[in-house]
């Protein structure tokens, strides 16, 4: 073991992209066993910050300095020498090997000549695991593991590679409620060993685990201070440059027509057991539905079971009349049907396609878009201009590859082509999911506009907060099934938590 | 730090020069090796095809297979198949071209021809339909599917030009040469000069179509959204296992008429080895040429140009054409990873922070 690290500062630190200045001018300090919280809007420039700590990109100016001495890191190995270990928001891991594989292939001192010392990698496994509390079993698949877990063996393996100083980029985006808790408890006992920069948008997990507070907007340091001394609301506010009220329904109610009924839906997931069992619940127009739960109980195979991407074993999916039950997506879409997925980067946008492009994605044969199937490019990019302009997305132009935009952005895309398709009906699979306040308000307005337009909302998400504030009334989904149905006035956080868990008061 | 326009030219000649030492050096060594003369054979191969009117049509009858070839392929690749079977593709569309010719040669020419390079078409189209039809359906590997369909496309052509079509003079003589009888004049494609034919404005007017095609269409469009992102795709509606199964049925139907205009152009009759390893050349125009008509063309000619100065170079310098062959494969080999290195924005940004520095600092001492 090398020289503990007491103090990290990096100092003036700029990075500029083509078009783009990531970080301009940063300056951060970090102590000994001090958390510091990296908070910021999408795009402010965190993620690269820390991806210049680690050697992955190049600073422009300035330098890193540990313990008072500058470092220089050509690459993540020369930071993985000086102690510093993260975890990306995107967990590297391979699936189809076992925990203590995975920890090997970055563990050198197993590496012997002719064979690769399991063992001995499997025991520092143990050892780690089991003296900072993180239950990992060290034979497990990854692809057996939850997300939560997942995230466990991230952190094993980060520990067993030596790091004295942990990076977590926004490590509960994709945790439950119950992973999330685990996980601050579980960070506020190591930050007794290990000094932590913990990047994430969740301001009440920044308040219960961090000592200090750096607010990054547009590449500066818009604000440094002690955690303790703020409270959540001021710091959004100082995130976002205005104050952040995130918008509740309150809203009479529309009294719609059932619009989209759901009766008795089987249907299998990948793995061939029934994700969902016989699923009862119907969405009105003008009113939304807030279907919550652990993610994993069915709410995938739902969403993707309405829109002809899964097919259904039994049951009856009425949509304005008409059964979409086994229909294919074109003929879902082409009944007046908006889809956020869940999947943004993968299945919501395609991914090499200019930002135009993927506007089109689902009206490319329309007369607006092309004639005798021919493209109208000037009609494609006036769309493009208009949309990228009146939802607020940030990109150098509209001939951008939707992918390299950011998550917020790319969210941003997909609830632009959806909601201006003017679609009978839309539902919303985890719309909000790792993206900042501004961009969650952003969203949350604009469902409640459609709302208020007298369009039916199905809204999954795992956010309590969310569900509450937006939907008319709650479902909840357990193992396949809904528990209950609560309206809005008798859902709380407690009783959802229950119902969630699967404990049905009423049985 | 702005990477000015001095920086970025200096940067791309700097990494295409090494480039191109590097392919000579490597190409001079085997050359010395074997005793060559290596400046005449560079010249031979490169050059000497340039010089004159015969060897420029020569370069351009092989590059127009080629041409027709990789924008099939590309059309395949896009959409999210790798065709490799482009070889057994043109083979049966050789065949049924000839066998269209041999059934009505009496057909008049504005009849025939068009009626037989539309069997080619239809040969190749079918041949590149089973491993599409068999990927969109059944998810079976096309790498796999393409290869197997090639040895039995090349067995059967073999099979028919011995048997089914073997010229009746060869039988009578019996020299046995496995070829078809010298097809009719109406399936012939005017010349104009040399050996060079009519399929090079073919080759054209193909690339300009692909272009609309794939990217001024819905169709295009959908063709090469399945192919990006097929999730993407079938979530936005659109039917990939149809676009896979279509883009192989096109890639196969050029490759078909590549093979029926090769007929109908050069040799005019069906012989062996008219394929000439043109489909798997193919495949590294396609990509060389970037997936794209405007870059395929040209090196379509490049290629061309190649595989004729491999033609010459053992009559002129007596460097056999395997030696050039493999000099062929190494030079393509650094001209595509001088490509990759090109596309490394970070190797960019770094080699510009060490030229700013270089140049500011001898700023200051001046």
């Amino acid at each position: 073991m090398t020289e503990k690290i007491r103090s990290l500062d990096m100092e003036h630190i700029t990075k500029r992209f083509p078009g783009v200045l990531a970080c301009d001018d940063i300056s951060i300090h970090v102590g000994e066993g001090e958390v510091l919280a990296l908070v910021g809007e999408n795009g402010a420039g965190k993620t690269t910050l820390m991806n210049i700590l680690m050697g992955l990109y190049q600073q422009d100016e300035g330098r890193i300095l540990i313990n008072g001495e500058e470092v220089r890191f050509r690459g993540p190995e020369d930071a993985f020498a000086a102690g510093l270990g993260m975890v990306h928001q995107q967990y590297m891991l391979v699936p189809n090997m076992t925990v203590t594989e995975n920890v090997a292939l970055g563990y050198q001192q197993a590496w012997k000549p002719l064979k690769l010392d399991l063992k001995m990698v499997r025991d520092r496994v143990i050892e780690i695991s089991e003296h900072y509390g993180l239950q990992v079993n060290p034979d497990a698949y990854i692809w057996q593991l939850s997300v939560g877990e997942q995230q466990r063996v991230e952190l094993v393996k980060t520990l067993c590679l030596g790091a004295r100083f942990l990076i977590l980029d926004e490590p509960t985006s994709a945790l439950t409620p119950q992973e999330t808790d685990e996980l601050i408890l579980l960070l506020k006992r190591m930050k007794d060993e290990l000094s932590i920069i913990f990047i994430s948008h969740k301001l009440n997990e920044v308040k219960a685990l961090s000592n200090k507070v750096t607010i990054l907007r547009h590449g500066k340091v818009v604000f440094n201070g002690e955690t303790d001394d703020y409270s959540p609301q001021e710091i959004a506010a100082l995130m976002t440059g205005h104050e952040v009220q995130l918008p509740e329904n309150k809203e009479p109610d529309m009294h719609g027509a059932p619009a989209l009924v759901l009766k008795d839906v089987c249907v299998r997931s990948d793995r061939g057991f029934l994700a969902l069992d016989g699923l009862d619940l119907t969405v009105h127009e003008g009113e939304i539905v807030g279907l919550a739960g652990v993610s994993g109980n069915g709410q995938r195979e739902l969403a993707e079971a309405i829109n002809g991407l899964r097919s259904v074993e039994r049951g009856t999916i009425t949509f304005f009349g008409v059964n979409l039950a086994n229909k294919n997506p074109y003929y879902v879409i082409d009944h007046g049907m908006g889809y956020i997925p869940e999947e943004r980067n993968v299945e919501g946008i395609v991914p090499p396609f200019a930002i135009r492009e993927n506007f089109i994605l689902k009206d490319s044969d329309r007369e607006r878009f092309s004639h005798l199937s021919f493209l109208k490019k000037k009609s494609i990019e006036e769309n493009a201009k208009r949309l990228r302009d009146d939802f607020d997305i940030r990109c150098p132009g509209t001939s951008t590859s939707a992918g390299s935009l950011s998550g917020g952005n790319i969210q941003k895309v997909i609830l632009a082509r959806e909601i201006t398709r003017a679609p009978k009906f839309l539902i919303a699979v985890y719309p909000t999911r790792g993206l900042d306040m501004g961009a969650i308000e952003f969203i949350h307005r604009e469902l409640l506009k459609k709302r208020r337009e007298g369009i039916g909302i199905l809204l999954v998400s795992e956010e309590l907060d969310e569900i509450i504030n937006l939907s008319d009334r709650i479902a909840v989904i357990y193992k396949g099934k809904i528990q209950k149905v609560l309206p809005h006035a008798e859902a709380n956080r407690r009783n959802l938590g229950i119902l969630m868990a699967g404990v049905n008061e009423d049985e | 730090m702005k990477m000015s326009r001095t920086f970025k030219f200096v940067y791309k000649l700097g990494i295409m020069l090494v480039a191109a030492l590097a392919a000579l050096l490597m190409a001079s060594i085997i050359l010395w090796m074997i005793g060559a003369d290596v400046s005449q054979t560079f010249y031979t191969i490169c050059f000497l095809p340039l010089t004159k009117t015969l060897h420029m049509t020569e370069v351009l009858i092989r590059a127009i297979p080629l041409c027709i070839l990789a924008l099939g392929i590309s059309i395949a690749y896009r959409s999210g198949i790798i065709n490799i079977g482009a070889e057994g593709q043109m083979a049966m569309g050789v065949l049924a071209f000839t066998a269209v010719a041999l059934a009505a040669p009496d057909l008049p020419r504005p009849l025939l021809l068009p009626m037989a390079l539309l069997a080619g078409v239809l040969g190749g189209g079918l041949w590149g339909f089973i491993p599409g039809i068999l990927k969109a359906k059944l998810k079976v590997s096309e790498l796999l599917s393409t290869v197997m369909l090639n040895y039995i496309a090349a067995q059967f052509y073999t099979f028919c030009l011995r048997v089914l079509m073997l010229d009746p003079a060869e039988k009578m003589t019996g020299s046995g040469t496995p070829q078809s009888m010298r097809l009719t004049a109406n399936i012939e494609l005017g010349r104009l000069s040399g050996r060079l034919h009519y399929g090079l404005f073919i080759a054209l007017v193909l690339a300009v179509l692909v272009y609309l095609l794939m990217w001024k269409t819905t169709f295009g469009y959908k063709m090469r959204a399945a192919g990006s992102q097929d999730r993407a795709a079938r979530y936005g509606g659109i039917n990939v296992s149809k676009y896979l199964a279509i883009s192989m049925i096109i890639s196969g139907g050029f490759a078909g008429l590549a093979g029926g205009i090769e007929i109908a152009g050069v040799h005019r009759r069906a012989i062996e080895g008219v394929t000439n390893n043109y489909g798997f050349s193919g495949v590294v125009v396609a990509l060389f040429g970037g997936l794209h008509p405007a870059g395929i063309v040209p090196a379509s000619f490049l290629f061309g140009l190649l595989i004729y100065g491999s033609t010459l170079a053992p009559t002129r310098v007596g460097v056999p054409a395997n030696i050039v062959q493999v000099m062929q494969g190494l030079i393509i080999i650094v001209i595509v990873t001088a490509q990759m290195v090109l596309s490394n924005k970070y190797l960019e940004a770094r080699m510009c922070r060490r030229w700013n520095a270089l140049f500011h600092k001898q700023k200051e001492v001046a």
